[in-house]
């Protein structure tokens, strides 16, 4: 049994070792170094993501549809891995889920309003990797990308 | 087994196996990026220090330890209640040096390595070293400069998992704590 905070530790420590790394190479960060870090980010938590599900549901009945899938993964998988339910799940019904979590346990540590709203990315990319991976698991293709407008509350969008 | 009770073993599974899989994707990647195994073990030692800096405060905040008086107290608090508490594992404090300066902690079971298997190229890999550099960072925070190594490690043959601790100096207060 792992500490959740060990996790949050680890995890901000990834996520400046993989940004350190690419600086040091490149001298500056610009645009696209920044897109390469994020998608190394990202494929590491895809990885992460689907060795989750394949554990946690091993045992369990197989989902009814898209919805109930979601509802999966709102509930069930990110008390597990987020330690809270997603307050709201909305869905225009054709593919696209936008699943809103009010304080995202890996940007409570940042700040609560405004502040390094501009990093908040960094630090949501592994998480973003996590759900396209556990979905993928699931039997769902999709794209999973985040947006924040006031910490520590983040929308995923799922499409 | 009704349903709720597979639910909170669950929880605790899957907490730790989110740290452990998160683990093993950085190993995983750390293994791409370098070329050889001394630099991966260098980079998670170092990366571990840089969370053990921090971890001993939350460590401290939450379970109100009070000083240490020697270094053998240092090794049970680490063994029975930091360990425990991070890792859920409590390793047996042994091999003590006679000067009482070096000890070894024992892990029947290492957490980090669950569903791990070393690959035949990269033997000389320290998979959980970034333990290592956990333990060298909070204890620098507490004024104790320490070297912490892997005397055997499970997943190169051993039957347990054996992290040697030696003391080294304590810290004057007013030196800047090591930049890296």
């Amino acid at each position: 049994m792992a500490d959740g905070v060990l996790f949050e530790f680890l995890h901000m420590e990834m996520v400046s070792h993989v940004f350190k790394d690419q600086q040091s190479t490149n001298g500056e960060m610009n645009n696209k170094d920044r897109a390469v870090c994020t998608s190394v980010l990202e494929g590491m938590g895809f990885r992460v993501g689907q060795g989750l599900i394949e554990r946690f549901t091993r045992d369990s009945p197989s989902f009814k549809d898209e919805l109930d899938i979601m509802k999966f993964i709102c509930k069930d998988f990110w008390t597990q891995v987020f330690r809270r339910q997603v307050d709201n799940l909305r869905t225009n019904h054709q593919g696209t889920y936008v699943l809103q979590d009010n304080k995202f346990v890996l940007l409570t540590q940042l700040s609560s309003g405004k502040q390094y709203l501009d990093d908040a990315p960094k630090y949501l990319a592994y998480s973003c990797g996590v759900i396209r991976g556990a979905l993928s698991s699931l039997g769902l293709d999709s794209v999973v990308t985040a947006e924040v407008s006031l910490m520590p509350s983040c929308n995923f969008q799922v499409t | 087994m009704s349903r709720q009770s597979n639910r909170t073993t669950d929880n605790k599974k899957m907490n730790s196996e989110l740290f452990t899989l998160t683990y093993g994707a950085l190993v995983t990647q750390l293994c791409k990026d370098y070329e050889n195994d001394e630099e991966v073990n260098k980079q998670l030692d170092k990366m571990g220090y840089n969370i053990g800096v921090r971890l001993i405060e939350d460590f401290l905040a939450r379970s109100s330890v009070g000083r240490c008086q020697d270094f053998r107290e240092t090794a049970d608090v680490i063994a029975k209640v930091a360990f425990k508490m991070y890792l859920g594992i409590t390793p047996s404090v042994t091999n003590w040096s006679p000067a009482g300066d070096e000890f070894s902690l024992i892990l029947e079971n290492n957490p980090l390595v669950d569903f791990v298997e070393l690959p035949d190229n990269h033997s000389t890999l320290i998979y959980s070293n970034l333990l290592c550099g956990v333990l060298r960072g909070a204890l620098e925070m507490v004024q104790m400069a320490v070297d912490v190594r892997f005397a055997q490690d499970t997943l190169r043959g051993d039957n347990v998992t054996e992290i040697r601790m030696k003391f080294i100096k304590r810290i004057e207060e007013n030196l800047p704590a090591g930049d890296e």
